[in-house]
């Protein structure tokens, strides 16, 4: 479960004080599936990141299950990030010169787990997303869907208790954003896990049991 | 994941990998074949010293030799005189001949109790005196007085006498470099680096006696062999053994050449073996404060006497060589460092993601450092090749080197040419000896080579570790956005 308290977080851009989040407070139980719209610049993303682990707020606290993200330091929230939380991005962000398999297999690669039992879980992520037989592929050699989904496995492989996708449909096509779309969905369903997907897209943001809006870092609640 | 990660990483970038490499392999080959190269110009130097001043030898004392006074026959070059009923007079032609035994061109004698002023300065465990003379013989025919006028008027009838019978002369002078030693066997000086190569050396008894040995070099040259004789200062002297000493043309007691040369009491050079290398600096400063006049030289100072292309060529190896390797290491290791930085640069969304997944600061630099060092290590192997390779042609080629000593240090390094006219002046008591440079490979220049060439690794992959390690995550992920 996520709490929020009076999150402000600031930037400091050519001498210029961006407020990318303005005293946000915001709970998101286990297992929801939320939806953050607003337009770019509204601080939708840095939101994400401070879910994510990737941020620490200016002010105010970020609370993860007992974890207070605000006050861990780097080697701790990169261990939270390893365990708990997956990513999925807009551009995939796949590395290009490993193969899907290895793509996978990096997510896996905090835990120190024995290379045999990292290369199974790996195959088995792949099979979950329909890419069983696209193993030993590289990014450049598939689909842009294809590719998401590899970047899927990457993000469930380690059974993380939150999934965090920023405009994970932003570089797809309508068919593919929705066989995405079903996937996530399905994922969310199956393993009960909390997803919170950033979007442009209202056809996405439906499919969220809540809606978030995030406007010059303030957010509102979409009913 | 770590070998795969690396492998893959540098086989995708072919191209900077091999830039990388090549750069620290040209690097590397450099290093190794100027540290070889020096090495063997070291060891001829070393060669060259140790022949002239043999083995163990730490410091040497001579006199530099000053400018002949008026009518000074034993400064200028020797003098031969004849009177008129000299000579031996037949057919119509007079045979002339004389030897000369004078200190040899180039060098000045003092007085043989510096020996024992040396040996009395604290630090030194060894001395030895020796005397370096020059042989001269004159010898000719002339017409004998019947056979050609003197009182300027025409002679009566045709030429007649002399070496070809028509009233012609003919004259001939040789020299050769003959070097007084201590026959004790001292532990230093010019005959301890020489090598026997027939008959004896000297023992303690051939004290005063008329004994020779001989450079195996000048032996040859002069159809001479052990059993023989050699004429020395008008003296038969028994040949009793060759050495390739690469020094004097021949050796002789000291007592015998002091004796012969009218040098009684006076020696040329003295050898000084100090205790140990960090007291030669103190020995030679106390020789110098004990004996004003002389000239005190170390090793050090005596490779610079040692000229020619020898010469030539350590001058290169050590400014231009060694520039050059760093030069170029320190290139290869920019190179290196700025295409690691480079390639952080363009991987910004990549290390950001693996960042965002969990993976520490550490993994990534570790990732970024090991890539480096593979670069650089494959750099070194391969410039290990290539340096070896450059060795081969290096020692294949056996370039030729000519050494040159002056006179001034001792009497004539590798001897004065038998049948010259014993030099005309200090410049000419130089002579040269060539010398085939071979380029040693050691161990310890292939470690360092490669040491040079992981160290460079190293550099480049801390310089681009430290820049991965400070992308923040999200900063990356936002820059790449």
């Amino acid at each position: 479960m996520y709490e929020l308290k009076n999150v402000t977080k600031r930037y400091e851009q050519s001498r210029r004080t961006i407020t990318a989040l303005d005293d946000v407070t915001l709970s998101i139980p286990d297992g929801q599936l939320v939806a953050i719209q607003g337009p770019t610049g509204g601080g939708k993303s840095t939101l994400l990141q401070m879910l994510g682990a990737l941020e620490r707020p200016t002010k105010g606290s970020v609370t993860l299950g007992t974890a207070e993200l605000a006050t861990l330091p780097d080697s701790a929230l990169a261990g939270i990030r390893a365990r708990e939380v997956g990513f999925v991005f807009q551009g995939f962000n796949l590395i290009p010169t490993l193969t899907a398999q290895e793509n996978v297999e990096t997510a896996l690669e905090p835990l120190r787990l024995p290379s045999a039992q990292r290369r199974s879980r790996a195959a088995a992520a792949l099979a979950s997303v329909g890419l069983g037989d696209r193993a030993s592929h590289r990014p450049a050699e598939l689909s842009g869907g294809q590719q998401q989904r590899v970047a899927i496995a990457r993000a469930l492989v380690k059974e993380p208790d939150v999934l965090l996708a920023d405009e994970p449909t932003g570089s797809l096509d309508e068919e593919t954003r929705d066989e995405i779309m079903d996937l996530l969905e399905g994922i969310w369903r199956d393993r009960g896990l909390t997803l919170i997907v950033v979007t442009h897209d209202s056809a996405v943001a439906k499919r969220a049991q809540r809606r978030l809006h995030i406007k010059q870092g303030r957010l509102t609640e979409k009913k | 994941m770590f070998g795969t990660y690396l492998l893959r990483e540098l086989t995708h970038r072919r191209k900077q990998t091999a830039i990388i490499a090549i750069g620290m392999a040209l690097a590397i080959a450099l290093v190794i074949i100027v540290n070889s190269v020096a090495a063997g110009v070291r060891d001829a130097q070393a060669g060259v010293l140790a022949s002239v001043y043999g083995v163990g030898t730490d410091v040497t004392v001579s006199r530099a030799p000053e400018a002949p006074a008026q009518g000074d026959g034993q400064s200028g070059p020797p003098a031969f005189d004849f009177g008129a009923a000299d000579g031996q007079a037949a057919d119509g032609s007079t045979t002339l001949a004389q030897e000369r035994l004078n200190a040899a061109r180039g060098t000045a004698t003092f007085d043989a109790a510096a020996l024992d002023t040396v040996l009395g300065v604290d630090s030194v465990s060894a001395a030895t005196a020796t005397l370096a003379l020059q042989n001269t013989s004159f010898s000719g025919q002339i017409p004998t007085r019947d056979a050609a006028s003197t009182d300027g008027s025409a002679p009566a009838g045709p030429p007649a006498g002399g070496a070809d019978g028509a009233g012609g002369s003919s004259f001939n002078v040789d020299s050769f470099t003959v070097e007084g030693i201590d026959v004790a066997g001292a532990a230093v000086g010019p005959l301890t680096a020489a090598t026997l190569a027939d008959g004896r050396t000297f023992t303690a008894a051939d004290a005063g006696s008329d004994v020779v040995v001989l450079d195996s070099d000048y032996a040859t040259s002069a159809d001479l062999a052990v059993g023989g004789t050699l004429s020395i200062g008008g003296a038969d002297f028994e040949i009793i053994g060759l050495v390739a000493s690469g020094g004097s043309n021949s050796y002789i007691p000291l007592d015998v050449a002091q004796a012969l040369s009218g040098l009684d009491g006076q020696v040329s050079s003295i050898y000084v073996q100090a205790g140990s290398s960090s007291d030669v600096p103190q020995v030679q400063a106390d020789i110098e404060a004990a004996l004003p006049d002389a000239t005190v030289s170390t090793q050090a100072d005596l490779a610079a006497s040692v000229s020619g292309s020898l010469s030539t060529a350590s001058g290169l190896v050590s400014n231009l060589g060694t520039w050059l390797s760093v030069l170029v290491l320190a290139a290869a290791i920019l190179i290196a460092i700025l295409f690691t930085i480079s390639g952080v640069t363009r991987r910004t969304r990549e290390f950001g993601t693996l960042k965002a997944i969990g993976w520490s600061n550490r993994r990534i630099v570790g990732q970024v450092a090991g890539e480096s060092l593979v670069q650089g290590a494959i750099g070194g192997v391969l410039g290990v090749a290539a340096g070896l390779v450059g060795i081969l042609v290096v020692n294949l080629v056996a370039p030729t080197l000519t050494a040159s000593a002056t006179a001034q240090q001792t009497a004539g390094f590798g001897g004065q040419r038998p049948g010259g006219f014993g030099g005309a002046g200090p410049q000419a008591a130089a002579a040269t000896t060539d010398i085939t440079l071979h380029a040693p490979v050691t161990a310890a220049v292939i470690l360092i080579a490669v040491g040079l060439a992981i160290l460079g690794g190293i550099l480049a992959g801390a310089v681009g570790g430290w820049r991965a390690a400070r992308l923040r995550p999200a900063e990356a992920l936002r820059s790449a956005a």
